[in-house]
């Protein structure tokens, strides 16, 4: 069987290639970027992995507060952190 | 906006393994079921999609697939509007489910505490850098601490570490005399026994501290290094993530909203698991924490009671009351060390969304108290992390973290919220609303 093709997709401004199956929140940390700052500006990253926290929510396609978790990439998608 | 009605005989909420089985069992005893569920995939997060899922997940997710359950993912329950209707929320608007029978299989989440550098980026629960590492995240050759308490550190240092990731340590709160009436119930569990073999097995070669915690996390804007303690020991250890859960606490949001009697902790429900509202099922974690077999069984009682098959039920409960000792095993095992309230610094945050700490917390009486002065647990997660953490630290009520859970059950966007005039009737839910509205112009 061929290897599903791996997907491209926009983190901010960082392009990253992920496997088919690949989270949200997965190829924001192999972007190396925080999911988001705190109310205080702290920078912030997945948590719980499980929707539960909110810690990863992102815009995803424009739609805000996706929680990237429980998000799978798709070819051409952008993402943006807040 | 999208918006329609649908009808089932049966609806289950939560496609985890107990919710697998009562949906699967409730469409063999000939009625109409739904499953619905927030991910994007079922299987809950014990059966996240992995190459290698055990023969018992791979069995029950191709009986989902041949039968006639409706399935519903990507969509989580918000709200119940009316006596018989839960309504859900997706990525394409929303949608009320009407059902004649409920069964709730929410399942659970990882306790977190707060320590000195807990919020750093790659400072995550023990389940919570499985999902990500299952999700596609590399952790080949990455140096990671799994801390905390229960047997779920010891499957994802073994899950990690066959991934090839370098475990430098592996703390468990407990100490060793605990573990004595722990291993006894195993006897009766020779799957998990057998579990717990070969996580030893994959783990061989990691530390693993009993009655150890980490005290403090640093790092320049991530995780660098992390500061463990063991009794009057403590040093530090250099890490790329810190997987760090206090084992786990059923989700409830559901069940209050529905008024469900909640009895310590748990949802309180009759041998053939019915809620004390009639009509009602609950099944899995919710009723108290046991790992996949019991869920299975529980799904399977739930699922043929709400079906209305009594007999079938009852013999399989009388499986299930054998069971129970390990349970109570588990509880007890996972007790918190009292010493683990005193990590947290008055600078430390306790909630996360609305970056509120320690120190603002601690002269207040009650939950609701620190609510209504300082936006604890009035972020984002609706006090789910910071709700659970405070009851364990200030010993505050879980019943009234729980009696002021109110729809939307999780935020939901303003376009998604036309049922607003239902919304309305409920009071309060307005602020609520109101909070969303206010992230919506952030």
């Amino acid at each position: 069987m061929p290897e599903p093709s791996p997907l491209h997709l926009l983190v901010n401004d960082v392009a990253v290639t992920v496997a088919q199956g690949t989270t949200v929140a997965s190829a924001i940390l192999i972007a190396g970027i925080p999911t988001r700052q705190s109310v205080t500006g702290e920078p912030r990253g997945p948590l719980c992995g499980m929707g539960i926290c909110f810690e990863c929510r992102a815009i995803i396609d424009g739609v805000q507060h996706q929680r990237s978790c429980q998000v799978l990439c798709a070819e051409g998608m952008k993402v943006c952190t807040t | 906006m999208h918006h329609m009605t649908e009808r089932f005989d049966i609806l289950v909420v939560g496609a985890g393994p107990a919710g697998i089985a009562a949906a699967v069992t409730a469409a063999a005893a000939g009625k109409q079921v739904a499953l619905v569920d927030d991910n994007p995939a079922a299987g809950g997060q014990i059966w996240r999609s992995d190459s290698k899922r055990p023969t018992t997940a791979r069995t029950w997710l191709e009986k989902l697939a041949a039968s006639s359950v409706v399935r519903l993912q990507g969509w989580r329950i918000v709200d119940s509007p009316s006596r018989g209707v839960l309504r859900a929320d997706g990525k394409d608007g929303c949608r009320d489910l009407e059902y004649n029978q409920l069964v709730m299989a929410t399942d659970a989440r990882e306790r977190f505490l707060p320590f000195p550098g807990w919020t750093l980026p790659n400072v995550m629960g023990a389940g919570g850098l499985d999902a990500m590492v299952r999700g596609g995240l590399p952790i080949a050759d990455k140096r990671v601490v799994v801390a905390g308490t229960g047997p779920l550190l010891l499957a994802v240092a073994a899950h990690l570490a066959r991934r090839g990731a370098k475990i430098v340590a592996i703390c468990e709160q407990a100490p060793l005399r605990r573990f004595i009436p722990f291993l006894a119930s195993l006897c009766g569990e020779s799957a998990k026994a057998m579990q717990g073999i070969d996580y030893v097995r994959s783990t061989f070669g990691s530390k693993i501290y009993l009655g150890c915690w980490p005290v403090a996390a640093s790092g320049n804007q991530k995780l660098e290094t992390v500061t463990l303690r063991r009794g009057e020991r403590q040093w530090e250890e250099r890490c790329d993530f810190l997987a760090c859960g206090f084992h786990l606490v059923p989700n409830l949001e559901l069940p209050a909203l529905m008024n469900c009697r909640i009895d310590k902790g748990f949802v309180a429900v009759d041998h053939l698991l019915q809620t004390s509202i009639c009509g009602v099922f609950c099944a899995g974690e919710p009723i108290g924490i046991g790992g996949v077999e019991i869920a299975l069984l529980e799904g399977e009682i739930a699922g043929l009671a709400a079906a209305g098959n009594t007999d079938a039920a009852i013999r399989l409960a009388q499986r299930r009351t054998r069971r129970l000792g390990f349970v109570r095993a588990l509880a007890t095992v996972t007790e918190l060390d009292p010493r683990l309230k005193e990590l947290a610094t008055n600078a430390t945050l306790v909630c996360r969304c609305e970056d509120v700490s320690f120190g603002r917390l601690r002269h207040h009486d009650s939950w609701r108290e620190a609510k209504l002065h300082t936006r604890c647990g009035m972020g984002a997660c609706q006090g789910r992390i910071c709700g659970t953490a405070a009851e364990f630290l200030f010993d505050w009520d879980s019943g009234s973290i729980f009696s002021s859970v109110r729809p939307p059950l999780f935020p939901v966007r303003v376009s998604s919220l036309g049922h607003a005039d239902t919304l309305a009737d409920k009071g309060d839910s307005l602020a609520s609303a109101d909070m969303l509205a206010s992230k919506e112009t952030e």
